[in-house]
């Protein structure tokens, strides 16, 4: 099978819709079938990797932890739209720590995330062979 | 519905509440499977159950053979070694014992 | 009357409409999603004046979910379930701006 650069952009905030968590379901999926992954997170959607939420008083499933297990799956592309995060008053500190251990680097941790600008995204979805947005 | 000890299966045996999981539930699948469960297979049950407390989500069969080998050594952290514990598949019998849903992806 | 508002305010205008027609003795209750309007980010100030009148609350569960607990704009008041329900009865008739 050949490899195609599958993008996927996340567009909405956890929990107020199911958009959130169908996504991270679909790229779960789609990461069996050793595609090239990226996601990317705009929007509303960089409140999905916000640091320190906490499920207890709603009653869903706090995926958020699953997000840290991308790196196993070797999803290791995360763009993070630098605008949506100033519109929001976040920064990448406020972000969870997501890593992945880079197999060509004896095994070393290094960030998933990348802060890019609106430019620089639009950079990479042009290179990208389908986009799915959610 | 189909029950087990007690507890509500899914029509692939899966428990649909994991918190209803204990070891009784357990043996009982294996024994329905003929499977004899021995400290191997606890060993992978546990570690598929802290991995799930961990991450919210029953690992890919390709994931999980990585992260045990990280964790308990290569010897383990193969397919080999999995298949034999679990012949119907580390994930889809392996994750079904430790009271996780099936893996996301698997078929 | 309670206006309550479950959308956030980057993806709908819910927020900037309810703000359109309340009356002066109402209160903002933020939920779901509409917590999103309590941070403190580049919408607050649409509620700024409001809330320093003590008129803009947010569910607390709603809050702590988004990771936003730490991020609350000025003078937003939490409340629990039960402060939701305190808030219906005291205010009578309520608007759900979904």
């Amino acid at each position: 099978m050949a490899t195609k650069k599958f993008m996927y952009l996340n567009r909405r905030s956890s929990f107020g819709t199911v958009y959130a968590i169908e996504s991270l379901e679909v790229v779960l999926i789609a990461a069996a079938f050793e595609q090239d992954v990226s996601l990317a997170f705009m929007d509303d959607g960089v409140y999905q990797i916000v640091e320190g939420q906490n499920t207890d008083g709603i009653g869903m499933k706090n995926f958020s932890k699953t997000f840290h297990a991308l790196g196993d799956y070797d999803i290791n592309k995360l763009y993070v739209s630098k605008e949506s995060l100033e519109e929001r008053g976040l920064s990448e500190s406020d972000l969870m720590p997501l890593v992945y251990e880079d197999e060509d680097d004896d095994w070393a941790e290094k960030s998933s995330i990348k802060v890019v600008t609106n430019d620089e995204l639009k950079a990479i979805m042009s290179e990208q062979d389908v986009c799915l947005s959610f | 519905m189909a029950q087990i000890c007690g507890a509500e299966v899914d029509e692939e045996g899966f428990l649909v509440d994991l918190k209803d999981w204990n070891e009784d539930i357990c043996k009982q699948m294996a024994a329905d499977d003929e499977v004899e469960l021995t400290d191997e297979h606890w060993g992978v049950i546990n570690f598929l159950r802290e991995y799930f407390e961990e991450y919210q989500i029953a690992p890919a069969v390709r994931v999980l053979t990585k992260a045990i080998a990280k964790k308990m050594g290569k010897d383990k952290g193969n397919s080999k070694y999995l298949y034999s514990l679990f012949p119907y598949g580390p994930g889809k019998q392996g994750c079904r014992f430790a009271g996780l849903p099936k893996p996301t992806g698997c078929i | 009357m309670l206006h309550t508002v479950n959308k956030s305010s980057f993806e709908r205008n819910s927020l900037q409409s309810c703000l359109n027609t309340i009356d002066d003795t109402s209160v903002i209750l933020l939920i779901e999603d509409g917590v999103i309007s309590a941070a403190n980010n580049s919408k607050s100030s649409m509620i700024a004046d409001l809330a320093a009148a003590g008129r803009v609350f947010a569910l607390q569960g709603d809050v702590e979910a988004r990771g936003i607990s730490s991020k609350l704009a000025d003078n937003i008041k939490l409340v629990d379930y039960a402060g939701f329900v305190d808030l219906v009865v005291e205010h009578g008739t309520a608007v759900s701006w979904v």
